[in-house]
């Protein structure tokens, strides 16, 4: 197992260095000039012409691309041209927000999800296992950001129930250590902090978690549909086991292992998705800031955050694939 | 005439000792928190070396310059000096300055302080000359002691006589300067936090202790923690020399998008937010918000680009501006309060005329003088920005669209050309030759001719295309001219000539607007946003 | 890599595998076969013909122009007129004819949706018969080309696609092809993938062995019967992946990358510009993006019927 994950980690290397040459040649790609996205409507050419040369872009690209990986070698992912923070700092903070939203919207996806596709898969063609796999096939083709606007309408303009915007009521005077705001309500005992953040998560996390969810009620669905008619599963309960016994011994441990994966690949995607769904509700995290890096051409930034998220999406995968093993011993990881 | 009241205004401020800022509801408790939704965080937190509204905003409330404004309106007011005066040649400006005031932390605002304040600003280092930090000192004082534009300063000295009378010397009559002085960028700061927490020559200035964490300033609130990508939060300055404040803490949050800012105030989220939407004023009012527009101290102008055919033809500029309808480009994309156009600066400032030639709506005569033309049925390259909301363009493609109609309607064919608003289309349009007509405007900074005609018709620019040698010496001369009184009868002159040369068609004045919750009471609204937050009270 | 599953029983239809195990009936006839018997596939196929015929009829069905912005001065920042005689639907939040543009929204999004899902197609089969080809045909240069391409489809990959798609469409500018053209290239890794990965475990079959057996020559082997044996889950790819374009260029829209005109008839553009008109005229949102979820159901329930009937024991 830690040999399959030291050549797994080996073999991202050539990747990492590839994107890192491509992400820096498409920030240099993109048109406009980032001196003039800094420097906005008043910029004159000598301010863009200063503008580039403190920053170094007038030289040539690949001297430009050497001092880069120079410095990332230093550790040094570079400065925000837009706010001077350095990078990676800027990651460390924003990160847990995005975590913070993605889990808790995995978390729905896979408490509600799983639960429904096992219920669905052991009462086949019944009323309610069709209304699981409509509405979980509805979930996939709406897309997210409609979604987002009509639960913003629904729930914060008609009902007047939840907040639509930012990760927490500025008018609260939390203490934040961690970066999750949730977690850091309960460390430092500021419940209502605490319980406030929760609310906050609600609409957001609904909203990323429909498309996982539902691939994961059909993923789920199709699994236990396909292990219950298995032989051993029949034999068991022919043998007169306990229908509980077969569900957790036999159904569920076998049908885990594409479930698995599908969570592990959406949780993936969950960084992907957070772009939209950040976006729409002003919560401050990775995909919100990268975002608004393309439209403020900010090399560094651009350059940093993806390959952080690659780097992140790589290791998730990693996981995915050791878990194989942990839970199928047939599974030889090669 | 408003022109001569508002010069006149200008200069007898100086027996005026009334401080601005005294005309809160009083009887209110106070307390509590008021949270303003903005577009954006600020950059960082020294105006010095700040150019945006988002950093201004939070500035305000922080810091105070020499001069402020007359409550609603863009004029010059007292406000740490109580009165100046200046020689005839206007080379030499005398500040009477207010006494017991305090910064922050504590120290004197005195004469030595000023003079430490204009000290820096001259002396900035050559890395934060540059247009990304020090804009505003750059181009108002246009030179520094070191660097490339060493020695073209008009700055010469700053003089501190005791305590409370500082003057300072100018090498080049300046008729903006006391106007100027009323920017942010130029406000006091503490010199001995300054001293302990800034460093001008750091790498980057925008992440130095004091820009990141110790402002000091002598404004009615202090600093209290920055949550990047959060919130800014500022509490009550208890020896503010001025109206305290009502509120405890003040925090400012970044919603981007106009709707979702809308909803925020619905919803009570935020107690404010600015740039709201046109579309979003009457639903708020209906849910019972308070929407407050602002006086428009703005131009949203249809720019024609003259290195291309046939805008080059005065004949087809004209035609344009008489097919444009401009009360329908107002009631379809334009938020209530908006004030329609007939050049290219708004009615309160100087040199504003109401003798220009004007374009009446006649879609038959425009058709007919396109055909005179020969440019009936050509085709125009029409640019405009996406995904932007501007304090003067708050929907441009809700703009653009009710153009092109009107543009279509008599014999235009119109090739529309979007980009997102930066950098592309900010590119495409100042920085490159290839875009015809185009939506662009400008909010002024602060009362003067020059930020408005000058910024668009001082130089040849690609933005429009054309080069006028006499507009171009004319404005600098205007510029260059000691009094107010003097550069008015310049600046009519000038705005006459433009609007028959006709660059652009200006449209309208557009008034950005505010939003509050039904409990927010005591805001002061400002055409050029100098808004500070000591007499909001939240219920 | 292909995910393991473990080993699965027959279909659940017995019927359909004595259809499949039926001697002479080929793999497409017997996959044709299935589907006219699924009912979801009838549903899918009725929504996917509609869609495609209001696209193609698009000027029949109304009289007036898309994108036109006539009306434009009927609508206010507070109000748009609803349905009236003259306007089944009323007026776009532009003043154009609402009906006229989700109608003239079908073609879009059938032009854009199948232009992207072809790059994809194109370029992923390419890739992907380059490496599953090479590492078919195995030998030190097969093993390098497929290890190369798999690297660069891996450094695709490791960007998730709606952010590898932004990144493209950013580059590209604001116009309808950048759209196309960055969804497209999105989709490129998971074709390469999925056919590297059905041409490798083909070449593993029998038949493969017997024609090795045989003395056939390797490459012929390889293009003349892996290849096409293994395009069957590349084409049902193919067809999900159109549902997937489709919400993906309204997603594109919505950040701001797609379409360049307002008025134009595109749906996720429609979408986006009815956002702030929401309170007044919700029917400007909820139209278009019935639409999208409408038509991406037709191309997932029909694609998943094609992916059952090609191989009924992948039941998803």
């Amino acid at each position: 197992m830690l040999r399959f994950a030291l050549r797994r980690l080996a073999l991202m290397v050539p990747v990492l260095v590839g994107l890192s040459i491509l992400l820096f040649a498409w920030v240099r790609a993109l048109p406009g000039d980032p001196a003039r996205a800094l420097l906005g409507q008043r910029a004159t050419p000598e301010g863009i012409a200063r503008v580039n040369e403190v920053y170094g872009f007038n030289e040539p690209i690949v001297q430009q691309y050497l001092k880069y990986v120079q410095a990332l070698l230093g550790g040094d992912f570079g400065r925000s041209i837009k706010t001077g923070q350095p990078v990676l700092d800027s990651f460390v903070e924003k990160f847990p927000g995005t975590v913070e939203l993605g889990v808790t919207a995995l978390l729905l996806a896979v408490v509600i999800g799983v639960p429904m596709g096992y219920y669905a898969a052991r009462h086949q063609g019944r009323f309610l296992d069709t209304f699981i796999v409509s509405g979980s096939l509805l979930g996939v083709v709406t897309p997210v950001f409609f979604l987002a606007i009509l639960l913003k309408l629904v729930f914060a303009n008609w009902l007047d129930l939840l907040p639509t915007s930012l990760r927490q009521d500025p008018r609260i005077d939390a203490t934040h250590i961690t970066n999750f705001y949730v977690l850091d309500g309960l460390l430092t005992r500021e419940y209502d902090a605490a319980w406030d953040a929760l609310v906050h998560l609600v609409l957001p996390s609904v909203a990323l978690a429909t498309i996982p969810l539902a691939i994961i009620v059909r993923i789920t669905r199709a699994a236990v549909a396909e292990v219950l008619n298995e032989d051993y599963v029949r034999t068991a309960e022919s043998k007169g086991l306990a229908g509980h016994v077969v569900s957790r011994r036999h159904v569920l441990r076998n049908a885990l292992l594409p479930v698995v994966t599908t969570i592990g690949l959406q949780a993936g995607l969950l960084l992907s998705g957070a772009v939209l769904t950040e976006t729409v509700f002003a919560w401050n995290g990775i995909g919100k800031f990268l975002f608004e890096a393309i439209g403020q051409r900010d090399y560094p930034v651009l350059q940093g955050y993806i390959l952080f998220i690659a780097i992140i999406y790589a290791l998730i995968n990693l996981v995915v694939d050791m878990a194989y093993g942990v839970i199928d011993p047939r599974v030889r990881v090669s | 005439m408003g022109l001569v009241g508002m010069t006149a205004g200008a200069l007898l401020l100086a027996g005026c000792a009334e401080s601005g800022r005294d005309g809160g509801e009083g009887g209110d408790e106070g307390g509590g928190t008021f949270v303003f939704a903005g577009a954006a965080e600020p950059e960082l937190l020294d105006p010095a070396f700040a150019s945006d509204g988002e950093t201004f905003r939070v500035a305000r409330q922080m810091f105070e310059g020499l001069v402020g404004t007359e409550p609603g309106t863009p004029d010059p007011a007292p406000l740490l000096a109580e009165s100046w005066e200046n020689t005839e040649d206007g080379l030499s400006y005398t500040f009477q300055l207010r006494e017991g005031v305090k910064f922050h932390d504590g120290t004197d605002f005195n004469a030595d302080a000023v003079c430490a304040n204009f000290d820096r600003w001259y002396n900035f280092p050559e890395g934060v000359q540059s247009d990304d930090f020090a804009y505003y000192y750059s181009k108002l004082f246009r030179g520094f002691a070191e660097g490339p534009k060493a020695g073209d300063g008009i700055f010469e000295s700053c003089e501190a006589n005791g305590e409370s009378e500082v003057t300072i010397n100018l090498t080049e009559p300046f008729a903006g300067f006391i106007a100027a002085l009323s920017l942010p960028a130029l406000s006091m700061q503490s010199p001995s936090a300054l001293e302990e927490y800034q460093d001008d020559a750091a790498a980057n200035v925008n992440t130095t202790e004091y820009s990141t964490a110790h402002p000091t300033g002598t404004g009615p609130f202090q600093f209290d923690s920055w949550d990047r990508g959060n919130r800014v939060t500022l509490t009550r300055f208890d020896d503010y020399w001025g109206e305290p404040a009502k509120v405890d803490t003040v925090a400012v949050v970044a919603i981007a998008d106009p709707k979702a800012r809308a909803t925020a105030v619905q919803n009570d989220e935020v107690d404010g937010a600015d740039l709201i939407g046109p579309a979003d004023i009457a639903p708020l009012e209906e849910a019972g918000m308070q929407v407050m527009p602002r006086d428009p101290f703005t131009v949203l102008y249809l720019g024609l680009n003259q290195k291309q055919k046939p805008l080059d033809d005065i004949e087809v500029r004209k035609a344009i501006a008489h097919a444009i309808d401009k009360e329908a480009v107002a009631s379809a994309s334009l938020p209530e309060g908006t004030e329609l156009a007939t050049q290219f600066m708004p009615q309160s400032v100087v040199g504003w005329n109401p003798d220009v030639t004007q374009y009446e709506y006649d879609p038959e005569k425009a058709r007919q003088m396109l055909k005179d033309a020969g440019a009936d049925g050509a085709t125009i390259e029409f640019n405009y920005p996406t995904d932007v909301s501007r304090p003067y363009m708050p929907s441009p493609a809700d703009t653009f669209n009710v153009l092109r109609s009107q543009l279509k309607e008599v014999g235009l064919k119109i090739k529309p050309v979007a980009d997102v608003w930066s950098p592309d289309y900010l590119d495409k349009i100042t920085g490159s030759p290839d875009h015809g007509m185009h939506l662009l405007g400008w909010t002024g900074d602060y009362n003067d001719s020059d930020n408005f005609v000058g910024v668009f018709f001082g130089t040849q620019t690609d933005e429009f295309g054309f080069d006028n040698p006499e507009l171009f010496k004319k404005l600098q001369a205007a510029r260059g001219v000691p009094t107010l009184e003097e550069q008015t009868p310049l600046y009519e002159e000038i705005n006459a000539d433009v609007m028959e040369f006709l660059p652009g068609v200006p449209l309208a004045h557009p008034a950005p607007s505010l939003a509050f919750g039904p409990d927010v009471e005591g805001y002061q609204q400002s055409p050029v946003n100098d808004e500070v937050w000591n007499t909001v009270s939240v219920g | 890599m292909t995910i393991p599953l473990p080993p699965s029983g027959a279909g659940t239809d017995p019927l359909l595998t004595t259809a499949d195990d039926a001697p002479g009936v080929s793999l497409w006839r017997a996959a044709w076969r299935r589907l006219r018997r699924n009912p979801t596939a009838i549903v899918g196929a009725v929504i996917v013909a509609a869609f495609i015929l209001v696209a193609l009829l698009a000027p029949l069905l109304t009289p007036y122009e898309p994108g036109s912005a006539r009306w434009s001065g009927q609508v206010t920042p507070t109000s748009v007129p609803g349905p009236s005689p003259e306007h089944l639907l009323g007026l776009d939040r532009f003043g154009s004819d609402l009906f006229t543009q989700l109608v003239y929204g079908a073609r879009q999004s059938l032009v854009y949706g199948v232009v992207a899902t072809a790059i994809g197609l194109t370029a992923g089969t390419a890739l992907g018969t380059l490496a599953g080809g090479a590492a078919s045909v195995g030998g030190r240069i097969g093993g390098w080309v497929d290890n190369a391409v798999m690297r660069l489809v891996d450094i695709m990959l490791s960007v998730p696609s709606l952010l590898l798609a932004v990144s493209i469409a950013a580059v590209l500018g604001q116009n309808p092809y950048a759209v196309m053209i960055a969804i497209g290239v999105a989709q490129v890794p998971i074709f390469a993938r999925l056919l590297r990965g059905s041409m490798l475990s083909q070449g593993r079959s029998d038949y493969v062995l017997a024609a090795e057996a045989l003395g056939l020559r390797k490459r012929r082997i390889v293009m003349g019967h892996v290849l096409p044996n293994s395009l069957g889950p590349t084409v049902v790819q193919a067809t999900l992946n159109l549902a997937v374009a489709i919400i993906e260029v309204a997603a594109l829209s919505f950040l701001g990358l797609g379409q360049p005109d307002p008025a134009v008839a595109e749906w996720g553009r429609m979408l986006v510009a009815a956002q702030d008109r929401f309170e007044a005229a919700p029917q400007l949102a909820l139209l278009p993006g019935g639409a999208i979820a409408i038509t991406a159901l037709g191309f997932t329930l029909f694609g998943e019927a094609l992916r059952e009937a090609l191989d009924p024991r992948s039941r998803r």
